[in-house]
């Protein structure tokens, strides 16, 4: 193979590697929100991501039937729709189910498993076991060829900007909005938030949802990239997590840095070696810096 | 001696558990069960080791170990690979390309058996690999995290990452390992074959008699100083660092404990039930054992195997005649055992029980100065701090 | 004067925050036998001395000489094996044991996993915890659960849990934070009674109670020592005066 060549492989591996990355981060964004700035584990994270998923698929297949002209308008919409239906589900399950686990996060892990069960089952029924897939729009399909042996599927693009642009809003969000404002500082200290007449119930409430809706956000964007099925939301948790804590949960910094680098790994091994033994090497590699540094790679350095 | 035996038994209370226990799997699940259903009961009872070592873990230890199916899976794996090679002789596996091997590698156009699996026609080894192998990997893990102080949250994340490698590992590699079938069509231990109707209830016993010698030690372990020291460090553990415990080391002993008895239900579900797959292995598996001891309780031994049982059954059950039920009634399970009853069935009869005692009238209750626990103890009284096996004496917190 | 010998020498002991230095090249130096009684303002360091000295936090720098060890570089455990006693600001106990099992289980023996699995509830052990328990006056509440004591007899647990361990330096950290009168007299009787064969560290901030007790006093201020010496000296220093005690 001529280095060209191979230069072209590694940077479509690089490529592929950067739409799981996409996937990923939107995932792990709301994780550390959720995880990082609130300490639930949510194990139906991956659920939340299955709404934004069959949200896609509902509309696509609504969009067909009564507005076969909006075929490709109706993508945009329909994300926006992903994300209330998963932070109105979102906001329900924290007000009947988190609210009372929060000083326990490990009940609240089998809390939440139990949940996502539910939330698969209840798929399965309005959905049916087999996996289904939305018919996304003209304008996503095909790819880019920048030069010969690079080939870049568009999809990959769209769901690159889309991550770019939901990173780019939580950031600003949490940093420059009154909501993230108290965000910070239900987290930073949660008495003295309550003493200064912050709800910190509602900001609770508020959080978890938009993490949720955040999930349905990658969830359409998993659309993209694959077909939906019940048990789809189970493919990327135990990564999702990992990507948190490798990145040190309570770092958006870290979140993306560590998302890239085991999305990258994953992708770039998986070219030498069998997906499943790519998938042993990553989170081998991740495992074991955890277990040399377990609090990720980003630490805040607060006293508490 | 008489020590041992006293708080072995955990005193009346628990003499009282375990005889019940036994008595319900010796003589009445036998008489009212025939072979087949009896053989599905020792399967649930396999299942019930990973409980009863997670009762120690998680109950006591407030570990929580999202990953014990690795444990059960190592441990089985270790005595199915000895029955299929002793299945694959080659005057059995004349038919294959490579006569000797086991059929799936095969398939896998292997041509000699690979070195990992030579040790593995010795009984002797194979036995001491099932409960090593798993046991060594627990102290591997637990090191690395106790050490280091990682537990609660980032530990349950981190099982459930090695339970999902273990399992892509196994079925990834099929030709060494039988991929995501596993390791199917056992025929005899030593000549014995395990498939007959007598061997299965040979194998029940045995299982059986390995419960209760498991719930025994234990209970041993429980009411010595560790097992107090395990409540204290669930309590407060800086407070028993600055009195002088190494606290790691606590952990790692109970965590290396459940591994190795999640190993050895491993194995008996290989002789039981005749193959060992991934599907014991990984994520999902791994936190439906932890079901089985939070329904049965996660503070009471007997009740560890009460709640395998009850589970398994209803899954059986509900999965046959209405199978989307069954899923959200596990739904519900999860739910309900941290919200409504944490300390499961166990703390519930607990509860009911006390409430009839403190009804009757003035008990004798001895403020006897070695009462406190069981060892050396003349206390029989279910009181709410030493009896730390049904009674809920110490609130799981959870974390 | 005979010169006593030193059980206890800080030195150059500095830890910080982010930048921020808690204790600055701190140096304290504590006799056999001594009760030194350490008082200062809020946010001087006192606790993260005694953290330090445990092994709670480590020190950026600096040395912890207790008799001819090296605390800095020892494991928290094996610093209490040595001799070294920690009370929290906070009452530290096992609230869902009983008090006998607190005690109990500060038993200098059988701490490693062997030990524990092999302890037996002898005779000596059951003697030892009556014997504490009398001495903090707890000898009714043996089998009561200690999360049902007051706060003043949870506080006397954790010494008593403290003097099971025999240590020979003793730390103290706000001793009578929220006690009654009455209880503070108790108390004051109580440290004057094991400060007899031991050395001790005490944080406190009630003047009159330091009185009662001290050897002698250390002020802290800003994580260095501001003044040193008996308490009438320190009581009189205009420089206490002006950071601490008021005008």
């Amino acid at each position: 193979m001529t280095p060209a060549e191979i230069g072209g492989i590694v940077a479509m591996q690089g490529f592929a590697g950067l739409s799981l990355f996409s996937v990923l981060l939107l995932m792990a964004l709301g994780l550390a929100i959720i995880f990082g700035q609130m300490g639930v584990i949510n194990m139906a994270h991956g659920e939340f991501m299955t709404i934004g998923a069959y949200t896609i698929y509902g509309c696509s297949h609504l969009a067909a039937i009564y507005l076969p002209s909006s075929q490709p308008y109706y993508f945009p919409i329909a994300i926006l729709v992903a994300f209330f239906i998963a932070f109105i589900v979102g906001y329900a399950a924290e007000f009947l189910l988190i609210r009372h686990l929060y000083q326990r996060p490990l009940d609240t892990l089998l809390a939440t498993w139990g949940l996502s069960l539910g939330m698969q089952q209840t798929f399965r029924s309005l959905f049916g076991a087999k996996e289904v897939s939305a018919t996304l729009p003209d304008w996503l399909m095909g790819s880019v060829k920048p030069s010969e042996s690079i080939d870049i599927p568009i999809n990959g693009l769209f769901v690159m900007g889309l991550t770019v642009l939901v990173t780019g809003i939580v950031f600003l969000m949490l940093y420059r909005s009154r909501w993230g404002l108290r965000v910070r500082a239900t987290v930073a200290n949660r008495t003295m938030s309550n003493a200064i007449g912050i709800n910190t119930k509602k900001v609770d409430r508020l959080t978890f949802a938009i993490g949720c809706g955040i999930a349905g956000i990658a969830g359409a964007a998993f659309t993209t990239i694959g077909s939906t099925g019940p048990t789809s939301g189970s493919l990327y948790i135990v990564d999702a997590f990992l990507v948190v804590t490798f990145g040190g949960a309570a770092s958006l910094l870290g979140t993306i840095a560590s998302a890239f680098g085991i999305a990258q790994t994953q992708s770039i091994t998986e070219f030498f070696l069998t997906g499943s033994m790519a998938k042993v090497l990553t989170l081998l590699f991740v495992v074991t810096v955890l277990m040399l540094r377990p609090q990720g790679l980003f630490v805040s350095k607060i006293r508490r | 001696m008489r020590t041992i035996f006293r708080t072995a038994t955990g005193g009346k209370q628990g003499m009282i558990s375990l005889a019940i226990l036994a008595a319900v799997l010796i003589v009445v699940f036998p008489l009212f069960f025939d072979i087949f259903r009896l053989n599905l009961i020792g399967k649930y009872l396999s299942y019930a080791f990973i409980a009863i070592g997670l009762v120690m873990l998680w109950g006591y230890g407030g570990i929580l170990s999202l990953g014990q199916g690795v444990f059960f899976g190592l441990g089985g794996y270790c005595i199915a690979m000895f029955l299929k090679l002793e299945a694959s002789d080659p005057i059995t596996t004349k038919i294959q390309s490579t006569p000797g091997i086991p059929d799936f590698m095969d398939w896998n156009q292997i041509t000699a058996l690979p070195l990992l699996w030579q040790p593995f026609h010795s009984f002797t080894f194979s036995v001491f690999a099932m409960l090593a192998v798993p046991t060594l990997l627990a102290f591997i893990i637990g090191v690395a995290m106790f050490k280091r102080r990682v537990g609660g949250v980032y530990f349950a994340i981190i099982t459930q990452a090695i339970a999902l490698i273990l399992s892509v590992l196994i079925i990834g590699q099929q030709g060494y390992t039988g991929g995501v079938n596993g390791i199917t069509d056992l025929k005899t231990l030593h000549g014995w074959d395990i498939r007959t109707d007598n061997a299965k209830y040979i194998l029940y016993f045995v299982n059986v008699a390995l419960i209760i010698l498991a719930i025994l030690s234990c209970r041993w372990i429980i009411s010595s100083k560790l097992g107090l020291l395990l409540l204290a460090m669930r309590d407060k553990e800086d407070r028993v660092r600055f009195s002088g415990y190494d606290v790691a080391n606590f952990k790692i002993f109970v965590f290396c404990l459940a591994a190795m008895l999640s190993a050895i239900g491993g194995a008996m579900f290989t002789l039981q039930v005749g193959f060992m797959s991934p599907s014991f292995v990984g994520i999902v598996p791994s936190i439906e054992m932890v079901i089985f001891a939070a329904v049965g309780g996660r503070m009471s031994l007997e009740g560890a195997v009460y709640g395998t049982l009850l589970v398994n059954f209803g899954k059986t059950f509900f999965s046959e005649s209405f199978p989307d039920l069954w899923l959200f009634l596990m739904a519900g399970l999860f739910i309900a055992v941290v919200l409504v009853f944490p300390n499961g069935l166990a703390g519930l009869v607990g509860t009911w029980i006390n409430r009839r005692k403190s009804r009757t009238a003035t008990r004798t209750t001895q403020a006897a100065p070695s009462d406190g626990w069981q060892r050396g103890a003349n206390s029989n009284e279910p009181d709410l701090k030493t009896n730390h096996d049904s009674l809920p004496a110490t609130k799981p917190q959870g974390i | 004067m005979p010169a006593s010998k030193l059980i206890l020498a800080v030195e150059g002991l500095t830890v910080s925050f982010d930048g921020f230095k808690a204790v600055d090249d701190l140096n304290l130096y504590v006799e056999e036998n001594e009760l030194r009684v350490v008082i200062g303002p809020n946010g001087a360091g006192k606790t993260t001395v005694l953290d330090l000295i445990c092994g709670k936090t480590k020190a950026t720098k600096g040395s912890v000489q207790f008799k001819d060890l090296e605390l800095t570089k020892m494991s928290e455990h094996a610093i209490v094996r040595a001799g070294v006693g920690r009370k929290f600001q906070t009452p530290s106990i096992y609230e869902n044991l009983s008090v006998f099992q607190n005690l109990e289980l500060s038993f200098p023996t059988g701490r490693g996993v062997f030990g524990c699995l092999m302890f037996e509830r002898t005779d000596d052990v059951v003697a030892r915890v009556h014997e504490i328990a009398t001495e903090i006056s707890l000898q009714e509440e043996l089998q009561l659960e200690a999360g049902l004591l007051s706060h003043g007899q949870k506080q006397w647990l954790e010494i008593g849990m403290l003097l099971m361990q025999d240590p020979e330096l003793l730390m103290l950290d706000e001793p009578i934070a929220g006690m009654s009168a009455r209880e503070r007299e108790l108390t004051a009787d109580l440290l004057n009674r094991i400060g007899r064969d031991r050395s001790m560290i005490v944080i406190e901030h009630d003047m009159e109670f330091v009185r009662k007790i001290a050897d002698k006093v250390t002020v802290l201020h800003q994580g260095k020592v501001l003044a040193e010496g008996s308490m009438d000296k320190v009581q009189a220093d205009p420089r206490v005066i002006d950071v601490y005690l008021g005008h």
